[in-house]
């Protein structure tokens, strides 16, 4: 790891006015990636502003016809989180099928959606139930927030506040994950909203996307013999060492199907 | 059974330091004034050096010295040596390339070792080691078998041709091709076994440490062998005579046979030490473990196995090219040689086998022994070709098996690949293994698995291995550079209590409990007061170590040799103090009586009479009661077994999980069976880590992409399920403890029983092979592939 200089500030504007100017500061939440990156010598930032001092980060609540969770939450904590188990259980689920315990007790998901990891979890959850990223300065909507790999609508010095759900009529999240390092190869959230049908995928393109095509379907018959007349596109998809684009275009129909059949379809 | 004694599940000794953290493993330690060494590899997979750069990095402050390949060879360090020499075909010897500690003019592999950084952090030699300036000229690579062994491939080293560094063969090939001719059928597969990692969970870690005063060297290393690395570095790299270096290997976190071989780190930290006058400390991270510690397996073979009418095997010929890497590690020639081809008659009375295998150089990390060292490989191929032999045999694999096993009465029996098995009991084992996975209901299991949607299917191999190379002439005459007996030193302490002193090293196996039982079985002492001492040149006199499940079959019977030295000592002290006769001593709970009377002497007061020779026999026995015994095995110990593995597979996925595994298994007699079951767990996790998960690969440039525990998937506990294990035993006919040896038998057995169990769940499919790892895209495509 390279030198660097730690900043644990007490409150959003301070940590705003650290990260402001300087394109060598990274925001730390959880730490899960930049951690080891840095370790790797990946990533060399010249200061840490680690925002877990920033109590307004924190902490989950019932908005009524919304969940708002806190940038700074835990996985485990949404895991655990009563609120969310039930009002969207899939959530819920979701977090606890992150990583392991350790990832889940540090990892937070306002550092999994400001990664865009191409393979994490949270992605499909905020696009799959239509969720929106607070941030220091504005909201954005999920279908404008997840841009590419790694890469998100924020700007360098913004930072994520929360991430608002609507409580759907129904949701499930299927994951195949990587034997090794359990992330998603393909994972697929599937909601139902109020007005609308959603289907995300995360692990199988650049960044988590939305399966129109499904969508469409599903709002016709909400069926899981409809998925497998649904094949995704594998030309942009993801080939690496464990999957091919071909696999992972068949691996998402396959856990859209769970999806559906696990809500009933 | 004595308490505490031989068969006993005695609890492990060392657990509580290991549990508690207490555990003093090498980067533990740290000597006054000590430095940090960043050895600096190169990023490319050959190439050539055309300079070296080093005055950026030599002005960071904190940097103290930066070393080359250059200052090394100036100073007269020589070569990695290789400890064991194969022929080819033609009687000439193989291809010996030098190697270098510090690459000099060439690197050959991403990983290989450019310069080391002296510094008095770790992170400033990491600093000062990426501002090192290597001008790498790069030629072509070859990063596998089949690049290495195209006609046109670039050439690994100049001056040896195909890059073959040898052509080797074993067995008859006359008669081989004769039972060929009149077979009634033949069975022919082709096969890849896989590379893999050992990734111990402790990585490598070396410090040199040189006293200028005594002239004097010291290394701490994770070896499992610390003699041998004093013999072979001391004499072959660095010149130096035994009395001015001592090698300590402390607590040691896993080797899996990575941490048999004298590694070129440990020459370039005693070297660096003795330059700078300072110790000198290097420990690997576990990136750089995936690209410095030598790999396992990677073969390339075609099997054929001719047989009558009845299915009874009539010959068996194979054809091997094995990936050695890039330079020749420590027993690399002997892996896919005399551990693999020796082999290849398993459990049954095949009665021709002729094999040939080239060991091929490639721009990868050099490759060497891995849990089993050929004997998995040998499994490996035997088994798969036996569930396709019983195919075109149209008969069960339980059948075929069965039809060819040897039989209880054959031995000893002579393989036509120069071996000879002493003992066994191959149906007994069978029979054993199929009662326990309860063979005969797998088919409502299968249709119950159907039920949701999952195939199920059952795989069955049986092993045989062959245990504590030996004996030391034989090995010799083969080509080991070295002798293969072990030495044990007891010392009985004045008191009574008992200090060990063994040639063996513990890195999990549980000698400092297993040993001590051999120490309560024979002395009566109590099994606390005894110490088991290994890992020090200074404190143990003599030892080769622990790989090839040997501790038990050759350091525990040097062992009990000593142990019955002391035993003939201490009846005479006890005769002298006893008045009475030696041949009228025995040995019981921990006293030595007069048969028959109720005269006894407790066994502490011999040990005391004997350091405090008041009353003592001076005229006729020396004081002290210390005795040391060099034990060379008259033979091999031949472990086998029979796994039967049941795995379901998800179709829609092509997810292969392991449901069941049953280990039948014949390691002769047991002395802890607790520790030898959890052995089998182990081995058995880590061939279903071969068979499913593990994969070690490199790109067409040789960087290896499978370089992190993100890519390389080690099986986690999710991944295996609960085991059912059992022994049958047949003790071993030529050690007096009849033991036989069980570290690598669970990685031996288990890849092929799973494969065979994938491919029987695929058999509405008809698949013919599903390449190790199977993982969910290769099951789905070979399901694809044949809709």
């Amino acid at each position: 790891m390279y030198d660097f200089k730690y900043h644990r500030p007490a409150s959003l504007d301070e940590a705003k006015q650290i990260l402001s100017g300087n394109e060598e500061a990274k925001a730390i939440s959880g730490g899960m990636t930049l951690l080891p990156t840095m370790k790797l010598r990946l990533a060399r930032p010249s200061d840490v502003v680690d925002l877990s001092g920033i109590a307004e980060l924190s902490g989950i609540n019932d908005n009524g016809s919304r969940i708002e969770i806190g940038a700074m939450t835990r996985h485990a904590d949404v895991a655990a989180s009563e609120v969310v188990r039930s009002a969207i259980p899939a959530l819920a689920d979701l977090a606890e099928s992150i990583g392991d315990a350790q990832v889940r007790n540090r990892g937070t998901i306002g550092g999994s959606v400001a990664n865009s990891d191409p393979a994490a979890d949270y992605p499909a959850a905020v696009l799959g139930l239509n969720g929106i990223v607070k941030t220091d300065c504005r909201e954005i909507l999920a279908d404008d927030f997840f841009v590419g790999m790694f890469e998100t609508a924020l700007a360098e010095d913004e930072i994520v506040v929360s991430v608002t759900f609507p409580k759907p009529k129904r949701a499930a999240y299927c994951k195949f994950a990587n034997p090794a390092s359990r992330y998603a190869i393909v994972g697929v959230m599937i909601a139902e909203l109020e007005d609308s049908i959603r289907v995300a995928v995360t692990g199988a393109g650049a960044c988590a996307f939305r399966f129109t095509a499904l969508e469409e379907a599903l709002s016709g018959s909400f069926d899981a013999d409809v998925v497998s007349k649904c094949q995704v596109d594998a030309t942009d998809l993801n080939t690496d060492l464990h999957a091919s684009a071909e696999y992972r275009a068949h691996l998402v129909s396959i856990m859209a199907a769970r999806a559906v059949t696990a809500l009933g379809g | 059974m004595i308490e505490n004694g031989i068969g006993a599940a005695v609890r492990r000794k060392e657990d509580r330091r290991f549990i508690t953290g207490a555990g003093k493993y090498v980067d533990d330690i740290n000597r006054p004034n000590q430095l940090y060494g960043y050895i600096v590899r190169s990023p490319v997979a050959h190439a050539r050096i055309s300079s070296i750069g080093i005055s950026s990095a030599e002005q960071i402050p904190g940097v103290v010295a930066v070393l080359t390949g250059a200052d090394m060879a100036a100073d007269g360090v020589g070569g990695v040596p290789c400890g064991w020499g194969v022929n080819n075909k033609d009687g000439s010897p193989m291809a010996e390339p030098p190697h270098p500690p510090l690459a000099t003019d060439v690197v050959r592999y991403v990983g290989d070792q450019v310069a080391i950084v002296l510094a008095e952090s770790r992170s400033v030699a990491k600093d000062a080691g990426e501002l090192l300036e290597v001008d790498y000229d790069e030629l072509p690579v070859v990063a596998g078998l089949e690049a290495a062994s195209a006609d046109d491939a670039p050439l690994v080293y100049d001056e040896i041709p195909g890059n073959i560094c040898f052509d080797w063969e074993i067995g008859d090939k006359a008669a081989t091709d004769k039972a060929f001719d009149e077979a009634a059928s033949v069975a022919s597969l082709d096969l890849v076994n896989n590379r893999l990692v050992a990734n111990a969970m402790e990585p490598r870690s070396a410090i040199g440490e040189y006293d200028d005063g005594k002239d004097e060297h010291t290394l701490y290393t994770t070896s499992q062998n610390p003699h041998v690395i004093r013999l072979l570095m001391g004499a072959f790299v660095m010149g130096l005579p035994e009395h001015k270096l001592r090698v300590v290997a402390p607590d040691v976190g896993g080797g899996f046979g990575s941490k048999i071989f004298h590694y070129a780190e440990e020459a370039i930290v005693t070297w660096a030490a003795k330059r700078v006058n300072r110790p000198v400390k290097w420990t690997a991270d576990r990136s750089e473990s995936f690209i410095s510690d030598a790999h396992g397996r990677d073969h390339i073979s075609r099997a054929e196995m001719a047989m009558d009418e009845n299915g009874i095997f009539l010959g068996l010929r194979v054809s091997t090219r094995a990936n050695l890497g890039a330079y020749l590690s420590t027993f690399a020639p002997s892996v896919p040689t005399y551990l693999y081809a020796t082999l290849l008659a398993g459990n049954y009375k095949t009665p021709a086998i002729y094999a040939e295998v080239k060991g091929m150089f490639t721009n990868t990390v050099p490759v060497d022994a891995y849990r089993g060292a050929g004997r998995p490989e040998a499994s490996y191929l035997l088994e798969r070709l036996v569930d396709r032999a019983a195919k075109v045999a149209g008969l069960d694999p339980v059948e075929i098996r069965r039809r060819n096993f040897i039989k209880p009465e054959d031995f000893p029996y002579a393989t036509p690949v120069a071996l000879e098995y002493d003992t066994g009991d191959y149906d007994a084992t069978l029979d054993k293994a199929l009662e326990l996975s309860d063979y005969n209901n797998f088919e409502s299991r299968k249709a119950e698995s159907a039920e949701r949607g999952k195939l199920r299917g059952l795989g069955i191999a049986t092993y045989i291995e062959a245990c504590g190379i030996a004996p030391s002439n034989v090995a010799g005459a083969l080509g080991a550079r070295a002798g293969l007996y072990e030495a044990g030193t007891v010392r009985v302490n004045p008191t009574g209590s008992v200090t060990v002193l063994t040639g063996s090293h513990s890195h999990g196996q549980g000698h400092e409990t297993t040993f001590a039982q051999l120490v309560t079985e024979m002395l009566g002492v109590d099994f606390d007061a005894v110490d088991i001492v290994h890992g020090d040149t200074a404190k143990v006199p003599f030892g080769m170590g622990t790989y090839g499940s040997r501790s038990a079959a050759v350091g525990g019977v040097a062992l009990v040799n000593a142990l019955e030295k002391i035993r003939t000592k201490a009846k005479k002290i006890a005769a002298h103090l006893l008045e009475a006769s030696d041949d009228d001593i025995d040995f019981q709970d921990g006293q030595l009586v007069v048969a028959g009377t109720d005269k006894a002497v407790p066994f502490g007061d011999v040990a005391m009479a004997a350091y405090v020779p008041h009353n003592y026999p001076l005229d006729t026995l020396e004081p002290g009661l210390e005795e040391t015994a060099f034990y060379d095995p008259k033979n091999f110990t031949f472990p086998a077994g029979c796994y039967v593995c049941e795995v379901e597979i998800d179709t829609d996925t092509g997810q292969v999980d392991v449901v069941a595994f049953t280990a039948a298994d014949d390691f002769g007699r047991i002395i802890n069976p607790m520790i030898v079951e959890g052995q089998v767990h182990g081995g058995l996790a880590q061939g279903i880590g071969q068979a499913l998960y593990e994969n070690c690969v490199y790109d067409d440039s040789g960087q290896l992409i499978s370089g992190s525990l993100m890519d390389y998937c080690l099986p986690k506990a999710d991944n295996v399920p609960d085991f059912s294990v059992t022994t049958n035993v047949t003790p071993c006919t030529h050690n007096v403890l009849g033991v036989k040896g069980c570290g690598e038998a669970g990685a031996i057995g288990a890849p092929p029983a799973v494969i065979n169990a994938v491919l029987d769940a695929l058999s509405a499919y008809n698949v013919e092979d599903v390449p190790m790892p199977a993982t969910p895209q290769r099951v789905w495509q070979a399901m694809q592939a044949t809709k």
